[in-house]
């Protein structure tokens, strides 16, 4: 997955869950001031992109110091090429062994 | 209900309405809902939906065609289910009808009081079939929670509207609808609150047929011809058609009614309650002859100023009969009695209020509507005076029943408004 498709899928995923104006979607935009997210859309936010990555973002550190939609970007895009690592380094180990 | 009988409690404050609004198998609004009914018109369809489930032997349904919900603001819809939904779009009607104004609402002296069957069973289904069917919260949102609560048609309303005052969400099987408005009013009665809004919401699943389907209760014979079931009261009825909506009114204080110069739509007069404890599913008369007597005492009005029953007849074979008996015993067989149950199904918590509000327009409009499919009536049914054709004629009280699973009866006896001609 490129980086432009990780950022595609991460907008079209709020867009869908949050009934967000696509034009709208620009990475200054902020999350709560710019898109209207409140504290339990950020649950849901962490719930969407998730299920849509196959990341791990619950007890993810980072979260905590997103503000814009390109903060957003940023952190999914660290988190799936950290994903893809590992999956590389476990299918080494895999192979080595 | 007013202050005829010192011996009542609730005997305080005259009880009126001045709002209604409904989401039925016809869609939204209650003007949908009238016309449909004046014209004798049948909402149950085939549903896709039950089809799909194995060993269910009903396939026919009344559900609402889609409605638009969009101009509910996310942050308030992302809590609700359909049954919320529902209650939220038939609410909005009854006040816009009431002339509620948003000072109002706000008021802490403005309550809720709305209940369903269960929790949003769509929501429910899709949690454990799909959010959790690994065994792992990860994907459950927070959403989720508040769409399967109990409450959850109360508390969305409740949200929605500002309420600051009382919310209430009994909960009473197919009764909880008229069990909602008597409680409220009964609120309202003792001076508790000056307004309530209230009433029932439930939403189509295939858990719900699925229980009268156990129970050999829902009906199974026409799947192929829909418009012809529920049949209450007909010797070829066989069971229940399942439903969904909403109904919701808007109830208050004669003074406050008066104070801000509302229309009254008409009086609630008397309520009652009673258990049947010797059956789950299957009434008692005596439990159902207590209840309407109870009503009707507590309406202060002589039996003979009652004019007209809307049943709760659903179209079982037994729970017809045993109103019959029940109504024959409290009221006598002149009087003219119909259900609403073979036009629009079983709308289960809705279905209580939306035939109060069709009861208080067939008192308005001088028309009493008669029984959809009833075409041989039972003959245990038959000494009844049961309605084939609309009836017009005036009529100034009437007696609605609403009776669940569970052994949970509800009687109400409502009047046509004072102003009303």
């Amino acid at each position: 997955m490129t980086d432009s498709e990780i950022i595609e899928l991460v907008n079209q995923s709020l867009i869908n869950e949050f009934e967000l104006d696509p034009g709208a979607m620009t990475p200054d935009a902020h999350l709560i001031e710019g898109l209207g997210f409140d504290s339990l859309d950020f649950v849901d936010v962490v719930v969407v992109l998730q299920q849509a990555f196959g990341v791990t973002l619950r007890e993810e550190p980072r979260v905590r110091e997103v503000r814009t939609l390109g903060d957003l970007h940023r952190l999914v895009i660290e988190k799936k090429r950290e994903l893809e690592a590992s999956q590389t380094g476990s299918d080494s180990a895999g192979r080595a062994g | 209900m007013g202050l005829r009988h010192t011996h009542n409690l609730a005997a305080q404050r005259q009880v009126v309405v001045t709002g209604y609004g409904a989401v039925t198998p016809f869609g939204s609004g209650v003007p949908a809902m009238w016309q449909a009914l004046l014209e004798g018109r049948s909402a149950v369809r085939h549903s896709p939906m039950l089809s799909e489930i194995k060993g269910l032997r009903t396939t026919v349904a009344a559900d609402v065609p889609e409605v638009d919900a969009r101009w509910i603001d996310r942050k308030k819809r992302r809590y609700m289910s359909k049954m919320s939904i529902y209650a939220v779009i038939a609410a909005h009607e009854a006040i816009q009808m009431a002339g509620l104004t948003p000072d109002a609402l706000q008021d802490v002296r403005t309550g809720v009081c709305v209940g369903s069957t269960t929790g949003s069973t769509c929501e429910i289904d899709h949690l454990f079939s799909e959010v959790l069917k690994d065994r792992n919260i990860e994907g459950v949102k927070s959403t989720h929670f508040f769409k399967i609560m109990n409450s959850s048609c109360a508390v969305n309303l409740g949200q929605a509207l500002g309420i600051r005052g009382r919310l209430l969400a009994p909960s009473a099987a197919c009764a909880t609808g008229m069990i909602a408005v008597g409680l409220a009013a009964e609120t309202i009665a003792l001076g508790k609150q000056d307004v309530m809004i209230c009433g029932g919401a439930d939403e189509l699943h295939a858990l719900t047929v699925g229980v009268f389907d156990t129970l050999e209760a829902s009906s199974r014979g026409y799947n192929d011809r829909p418009d012809m079931t529920p049949r209450p009261f007909d010797r070829d009825r066989d069971g229940i058609v399942c439903g969904e909506g909403a109904g919701i009114v808007v109830i208050e204080s004669l003074e406050h009614a008066l104070d801000r110069n509302a229309r009254i739509f008409g009086e609630i007069d008397g309520f009652a309650m009673t258990g049947s404890p010797g059956d789950m599913a299957n009434p008692g008369i005596d439990s159902l002859v207590e209840c309407m007597e109870m009503a009707v005492e507590e309406s202060g009005l002589g039996k003979d100023q009652i004019g007209y029953v809307n049943a709760h007849a659903t179209g079982t074979l037994r729970g017809d009969v045993a109103e019959c008996e029940a109504v024959e015993k409290v009221l006598g067989c002149d009087i003219p009695i119909s259900s609403l149950k073979g036009h629009m199904g079983h709308t289960m918590a809705a279905c209580g209020v939306l035939e109060l509000i069709a009861t208080f327009l067939m008192m308005h409009n001088d028309v009493l509507l008669p029984t959809r499919n009833l075409q041989r009536p039972d003959g245990t049914c038959g000494r009844l005076n049961l309605l084939t054709a609309i009836d017009r004629r005036r009529v100034n009280a009437a007696l609605s029943n609403n009776f669940a699973l569970g052994g949970i009866n509800s009687a109400m006896v409502i009047r046509r408004s004072i102003n009303d001609g």
